[in-house]
C-alpha cells in the first residue's frame, strides 16, 4: 500500500517494518548507500542505535554542569546569608560547613535532574508541537520504522532498499519536520 | 537493552501466555484506560467521599478554628498531624527504590510494578507535603517555609534540621514527580496513538510530541539513567533528613545515631508493603493478572522480609543501647515505651512490623496474594503506629516528672488521618485511569524481539 503524493524536491519515504532484523538490514543497507535515515521504535533498541553509529549523548554534560551548578549554589546560599548577618546560634560556628552539605547535596540533586531534563528535552527536540507527518500510530505498538529524505533516482534507490526487507508498509509524501 | 529469548525465559521477567506480540501489552494495558469496571466506581467513590471529609475538617475546622481543636498541648506538640507526615514521607520512598534503584541494578522484575510505585511515590509524597501545612495552623503564613529573609533581612537559620527538611522534600517532590512524567511519555504516546476523540486530543497534548524516533529514544534513555542515578542518593537523603528533624534535638528517644539508617529501612519496609495494598486490587480490577505474576510478589515480599528484619534489629538495637548506656533518662524513656501509658502503641508496632512479617519467610505465603495483602496492611498499621510512638511517646515523656503529659488525638485529627488515606487513593485511582498503569515501553524492552530470520542479532555486530 503505497501513496505517491510527492513533488519532484524533497521528498520523504516511510517504511513500517514488522521485524527487528528487517529494520536494521534496512538502515544498514540505506547507510552504506549514502543516505541518513531515521528510525522509529517501539521501545529503545541499541541494536538501532548501533547501526545508526550513535555513542554517548550529551546529556551527560547537561547533568554534570547542572549538578555542579546545583552544589555550588546549595553551598554558597548559606555560607553568604549567615556571613550577611553573622548570628551566633546555639553556640554553633557563624558559618558551619556540616548542615550546609544538606543544602548542597538536596540543590545539586534539584538542579541535576531539571538541566537534565532540559538537555533531554532541547536535545531530542520535545515538546514538539508540530511532529512528523509522516508517521505510523503502530510505532508505539509493535511496528519499527525506517524513514529517509530523497528526491528523484535516489528516491528510486531507497525505495529499492527499504522495499528489498519486505516493508509492512511503504509511504512517500513531504519531508517531516525534523 | 533488548533481550535474547532465552534471557528472558532464564530470567523469568515476563512468563505470560498470551503475550506474543510486542503489540498485546499496548492491547492489555491500554485496556485499563477504556473500562472502568464496578469496582473501580466503588473505590472511587468512596475516596471521592473521604476527600470531602479531609478538605472539610482541615478547611473548614482545622482552619478557621486553629489549632487548639487538634489534641496537641503541652508537652506533645507534635501529634497525628507530623506522625502522618512522616508515614505518607516513608510510604514514597519505595516508589523512587523499585523505580530507580532497581532500574540502576537491573531488577528483572521491577518492569512491571514501577509504573504503579513511582506514581504511588508522587501521590505521597503530595500528601505528605500537606501534613506540615494542615499542623502549622496558619496556612496563610505556610508560605514563611520558603527561604527568604525577614523584613530586617535575617535569613532563616539554615543549621535547622527543618530547613534541611524544606529543601529534602521540595526537591525529593520535584524530582520524583518529572522522573514519573519523563518516564510516562512514551506510553502516553501509545495511548494517543489508540485513542480517539477527547482523549486523543488530551494525550496528545501531554505526550509533547513524542513519537519514538531514533534521537528521542537516545537522549531519553541515556537521560534516565542519570536521573536514576541522582534519584537513588535523594531518596536516601530524604529520610534521613526526616528522621534529624528528631535526631538533631536532645528528646530522650529521638537523639540517636541509628537514626537515619532505621528510618531509610522503616520507609521501604512501608512503601513496599504499601505497593502490594496498591497493586493487588489494580490487577484484579484491569485484568492484569498475567502482567504481575506471583514472581513479582514473590520478589516484593522478600524485600519487605529484608526491610522487616533491619527495622525489628533497630527496634532491638534501640531497646539495647537504653539498657547499654546506663544513662537513667533513656533508660526511663524506652521503659515507659512498652510498659507506660502508651504501651498499646509500641505492642501494635512490634508485633505488626516484627512478628507478622515472620510469616514471609514461608514461601506458601509468599505466593499467597491474600495473606501478602492481609500482611501488608498490618505493615501499614503497624508502621503508623512506629511513627506515633517516635513522635508522641517520646515527647509525652521527656525529662522532668511534671512536665510529663498525655495526648490524645481529636476527632478533626483522626478525620484528617483517615482522609488522607482516601485523598492519596483518589489521585492513586485517577491515575490508573489516566495513564497507562504498567509501563508499556520497558516490558518490551525485556521482551524477546520481533524476527523474520530465526538468528541472533548480535551476529550484526
Amino acid at each position: 500500500m503505497s501513496t505517491a503524493v510527492g513533488t519532484a524536491v524533497g521528498v520523504g519515504i516511510l517504511a513500517s517494518y514488522e521485524y527487528l532484523d528487517s529494520t536494521i538490514d534496512a538502515i544498514e543497507a540505506l547507510k552504506k548507500a549514502g543516505f541518513r535515515p531515521k528510525a522509529y521504535a517501539p521501545y529503545p533498541d541499541h541494536h538501532i542505535e548501533h547501526a545508526l553509529g550513535y555513542g554517548r549523548s550529551p546529556v551527560r554534560v547537561w547533568t554534570l554542569v547542572g549538578g555542579l551548578t546545583g552544589a555550588a549554589t546549595g553551598l554558597a546560599f548559606p555560607v553568604w546569608t549567615s556571613l550577611d548577618w553573622p548570628l551566633v546560634v546555639g553556640g554553633k560556628p557563624i558559618m558551619s560547613i556540616p548542615p550546609y552539605i544538606i543544602i548542597t547535596f538536596e540543590m545539586m540533586v534539584l538542579f541535576g535532574a531539571l538541566s537534565t531534563i532540559i538537555g533531554m528535552f532541547l536535545l531530542s527536540r520535545i515538546p514538539n508541537l508540530k511532529p512528523d507527518v509522516m508517521y505510523d500510530p503502530e510505532f508505539t505498538a509493535g511496528r519499527y520504522g525506517v524513514y529517509v529524505d530523497a528526491e528523484g533516482a535516489r528516491l528510486d534507490e531507497a525505495r529499492r532498499i527499504l522495499k528489498a526487507q519486505e516493508p509492512i508498509e511503504l509511504r512517500e509524501g513531504a519531508p517531516t519536520h525534523a | 537493552m533488548a533481550t535474547s529469548e532465552k534471557e528472558v525465559v532464564e530470567r523469568g521477567a515476563l512468563a505470560h501466555p498470551d503475550l506474543h506480540r510486542l503489540d498485546d501489552v499496548n492491547r492489555d494495558v491500554l485496556r485499563a484506560l477504556k473500562t472502568p469496571g464496578k469496582g473501580w466506581w466503588i473505590l472511587f467513590g468512596v475516596a471521592a467521599t473521604g476527600v470531602g471529609l479531609f478538605l472539610g475538617a482541615w478547611l473548614l475546622i482545622q482552619v478557621p478554628y486553629g489549632i487548639g481543636v487538634a489534641g496537641l498541648t503541652s508537652p506533645v506538640g507534635w501529634g497525628v498531624y507530623i506522625t502522618t507526615f512522616v508515614f505518607w514521607v516513608g510510604i514514597a520512598h519505595s516508589g523512587t527504590l523499585i523505580s530507580a534503584i532497581l532500574f540502576l541494578f537491573r531488577a528483572p522484575w521491577r518492569q512491571s510494578i514501577y509504573r504503579a510505585a513511582e506514581a504511588m511515590t508522587v501521590f505521597a509524597v503530595m500528601t505528605a507535603g500537606l501534613f506540615p501545612l494542615i499542623h502549622v495552623g496558619r496556612l496563610w503564613h505556610a508560605y514563611w517555609l520558603i527561604p527568604y529573609p525577614n523584613s530586617r533581612f535575617l535569613w532563616p537559620n539554615f543549621k535547622s534540621p527543618l530547613v534541611w527538611d524544606v529543601f529534602a522534600i521540595t526537591t525529593y517532590f520535584t524530582v520524583s514527580a518529572t522522573f514519573f512524567f519523563i518516564g510516562c511519555i512514551p506510553d502516553i504516546a501509545a495511548a494517543r496513538d489508540r485513542a480517539t476523540g477527547l482523549r486523543k486530543k488530551f494525550y496528545q497534548l501531554i505526550s509533547l510530541g513524542w513519537q519514538g524516533t531514533d534521537s528521542q529514544w537516545h537522549h531519553f534513555g541515556n537521560a534516565y539513567v542519570f536521573l536514576a542515578a541522582l534519584a537513588t542518593p535523594l531518596v536516601l537523603s530524604v529520610h534521613s533528613v526526616v528522621s534529624w528533624d528528631f535526631a538533631m534535638s536532645i528528646v530522650p528517644g529521638w537523639h540517636t545515631t541509628i537514626f537515619a539508617p532505621y528510618f531509610v529501612a522503616g520507609a521501604i519496609f512501608s512503601g513496599i508493603a504499601m505497593v502490594i495494598t496498591l497493586v493487588v486490587p489494580m490487577r484484579k480490577i484491569f485484568g492484569l493478572e498475567a502482567y504481575l505474576t506471583t514472581k513479582h510478589f514473590d520478589a516484593m515480599a522478600k524485600l519487605m522480609l529484608l526491610t522487616s528484619l533491619i527495622v525489628f534489629y533497630a527496634y532491638l538495637s534501640e531497646f539495647f543501647l537504653a539498657w547499654y548506656s546506663g544513662e537513667e533518662i533513656e533508660r526511663t524513656a524506652f521503659w515507659n515505651r512498652v510498659f507506660g501509658n502508651y504501651w498499646w502503641a509500641s505492642w501494635i508496632m512490634l508485633t505488626c512490623n516484627g512478628l507478622v512479617p515472620i510469616m514471609l519467610w514461608f514461601k506458601r505465603v509468599r505466593h499467597s496474594i491474600p495473606a501478602l495483602f492481609v500482611i501488608t496492611i498490618f505493615v501499614n498499621i503497624g508502621m503508623w503506629f512506629e511513627r506515633y510512638v517516635i513522635v508522641v511517646v517520646s515527647l509525652s515523656h521527656e525529662y522532668e516528672p511534671f512536665a510529663w503529659g498525655l495526648y490524645r488525638p481529636s476527632i478533626v485529627e483522626m478525620t484528617i488521618l483517615l482522609g488522607s488515606f482516601c485523598w492519596f487513593g483518589f489521585w492513586f485511582l485517577l491515575f490508573t485511569r489516566l495513564l497507562p498503569p504498567v509501563a508499556i515501553q520497558e516490558l518490551k524492552e525485556v521482551m524477546p524481539p520481533p524476527m523474520r530470520r530465526k538468528k541472533s542479532l548480535e551476529a550484526h555486530g
